[in-house]
């Protein structure tokens, strides 16, 4: 205030003219936010009302958001937790997407650490090579060897297996770039220090590196959770029986044209967010970090 | 002992880190692509393998289906690339200033349709663009004062339902990327052009948008393939592979249809090659274009 005094009173106004300014402008763009937020939660917000109605009220009158209270019901929620056939069904591929989402996250972090450690702290003379052939595996779109990789799993027996969807996608290039990015930022001198205390190459690797690399964790970790809690279409191919459906394969198999399992549908949807919801809530900030680490030095 | 010895040693260590990788990249990324090039010359049928040339490349030249397919995939891509990106880096340079309240709840919220799977977004859309007058979007209408369209029967209404899903699931996961772009942004650049006296439009064109160069390189190459390798959210919005007169066909969907759902193995391989050769050709032009083949050394 002292500055904007000595530079006197015309300064002062112009200042007071700014802020005004900005004021203004902070309105309308929170208010142009506000709007988008609104446009955006607009059909799950729908959708989380027409899961209190009657399966038969989404055919006939679609996504409504007409806050009609008295046509409002638990029914399908009754239906969805009651126990019997149904419910037993949902709760079977809700079970497998658990399931498949646990072991895929788990044994990809592993796994691409350790690819990614030997990348970045070592060097040798494929390195290079080898990093750039992960970068190359991002350059053929996964839909191109969908085909082949299907026949392949016939050709091994591990079609309609678990080990059948999670073996192809398990050293996933984008989830060893980020590791291999976040360890070259990791002080090399610790592998020095881990060898003259008498570690081997292995333990330092996992006594030593691993702990420090535990946001890289964290970050990959939610990522791939959401992946494959929403993956669809491999496990739709690599997947026969109805008993091993996750849950997108599940609820898919509910699109009939005669729409008469809506109740189970929309309630079974809305309540398959919950789980992933409720990761990205406590991990948001990891999110982020996880999911641009490509764009800033890509 | 002595391969035990070797195995600890700090010269074969990292190759037994990278082992699976390299493991995983023969069997599941070379040997798919090498039989999907052999398949490509092949026609298949259970227990009937025969050698056919290129005769599945000379029907996919004449094959008007998968010239829709191809059509309809480089449209919704282009589309994609229009609205996907400079309206993302805008909502990213505005959440960036000091202009935006309560930064993290719109970031929140713009990011929750990415969270959702393709099933249950594109039920929700099919629900929204239903032909029916209940349907949101022709509520809509009937708002604006014009009658009820059959949104997923006609060719341009349904690439614009398309195009709404994709915006509806993509446009914060792309802010957010922008975003992180702009952090690395050195402020005293924008401070400097302050003291020049540079207005706020010059500064987003001289100082933002070339700094984001890597950044918009980086999601344009991605939206590229995503864009081109787009299948489910067709496949759910008409609930199936089939839409009137193919107007929702996709250059993946039509390789689902020949491969898993007519069982032809050649000839979808063909057309997943094509598929490849074109999103090459798309992103070598545009790396080319952007000039980041040049920095590398």
């Amino acid at each position: 205030m002292i500055e904007v005094k000595a530079e006197g009173k015309s300064f002062h106004k112009k200042k007071i003219g700014m802020r005004k300014k900005h004021r203004i402008l902070s309105i309308i763009s929170t208010a142009f936010f506000s709007i988008l937020g609104l446009i955006v939660i607009f059909p799950v917000f729908a959708g989380l009302l027409a899961s209190f109605r009657p399966g038969q009220e989404l055919i006939r009158k679609g996504l409504s958001i007409n806050l009609d209270y008295s046509s409002m019901t638990l029914s399908n929620y009754t239906y969805l937790f009651s126990g019997n056939a149904d419910s037993k069904k949902y709760f079977m591929w809700f079970k497998n997407s658990m399931v498949l989402t646990l072991l895929t996250v788990v044994l990809t972090l592993i796994i691409c650490y350790f690819i990614a450690y030997g990348l970045s702290m070592y060097d040798f003379k494929l390195r290079n090579f080898l990093f750039f052939l992960v970068i190359a595996t991002m350059m053929v779109p996964f839909e191109i060897l969908m085909l082949p990789l299907y026949q392949e799993m016939i050709d091994l027996g591990l079609i309609n297996s678990t080990a059948g969807v999670i073996l192809p996608g398990l050293c996933g290039a984008a989830t060893i770039f980020f590791f291999r990015q976040y360890m070259l930022g990791l002080p090399k001198e610790l592998l020095d220090a881990g060898r003259i205390d008498g570690a081997t190459e292995y333990g330092i690797s996992v006594k030593i590196m691993l702990p420090i690399t535990k946001p890289a964790f964290a970050a990959m970790g939610i990522l791939c959770a959401m992946g494959s809690w929403n993956n669809m279409l491999w496990p739709m191919l690599v997947y026969r029986e109805a008993s091993k459906f996750t849950l997108p394969i599940g609820l898919n198999t509910l699109l009939t044209p005669y729409g008469n399992n809506y109740d189970l549908l929309i309630a079974g949807s809305i309540f398959g967010i919950i789980p992933i919801f409720i990761v990205f809530l406590c991990f948001q900030r990891y999110f982020i970090e996880g999911l641009t680490v490509g764009a800033v030095k890509g | 002992m002595r391969i035990k010895k070797f195995f600890y040693s700090e010269k074969a260590a990292p190759y037994v880190f990278v082992l699976p990788f390299i493991l995983s990249f023969v069997f599941f990324w070379i040997y798919p692509l090498f039989s999907t090039v052999k398949m490509s010359f092949q026609s298949i049928l259970p227990g009937q393998v025969e050698w056919v040339g290129i005769s599945n490349y000379t029907k996919l030249l004449k094959d008007s289906v998968f010239h829709l397919a191809i059509g309809n995939s480089i449209k919704y891509t282009l589309w994609t690339l229009a609205l996907l990106i400079p309206f993302p880096m805008l909502y990213a340079v505005l959440m960036d200033s000091s202009l935006i309240k309560a930064k993290g709840i719109w970031k929140a919220v713009l990011y929750l349709p990415a969270l959702t799977s393709v099933v249950i977004s594109g039920t929700l859309f099919r629900l929204m663009f239903s032909e029916y007058g209940t349907g949101q979007m022709n509520i809509l209408l009937q708002w604006l004062g014009q009658g009820s369209i059959s949104w997923l029967k006609g060719e341009n209404t349904a690439i614009f339902a398309l195009l709404t899903l994709a915006c509806w699931r993509w446009t914060g996961v792309n802010m957010l990327y922008f975003l992180s772009g702009l952090k690395g942004i050195d402020s005293t650049l924008y401070e400097s052009a302050d003291i020049d006296g540079a207005g706020a439009w010059q500064k987003f064109c001289y100082i933002t948008i070339p700094l984001l160069k890597p950044t918009t390189i980086y999601v344009l190459t991605i939206s590229v393939y995503a864009g081109l390798a787009m299948f489910l959210e067709s496949f759910m919005l008409w609930a199936g592979n089939n839409s009137p007169q193919n107007i929702g066909l996709t250059i993946v969907g039509y390789l689902y249809r020949r491969g898993i759902e007519k069982n032809q193995l050649g000839y979808a391989s063909a057309v997943g090659l094509a598929l490849l050769v074109i999103a090459l050709v798309i992103n070598v032009v545009q790396l080319k274009i952007n000039g980041t083949f040049k920095k590398e050394d």
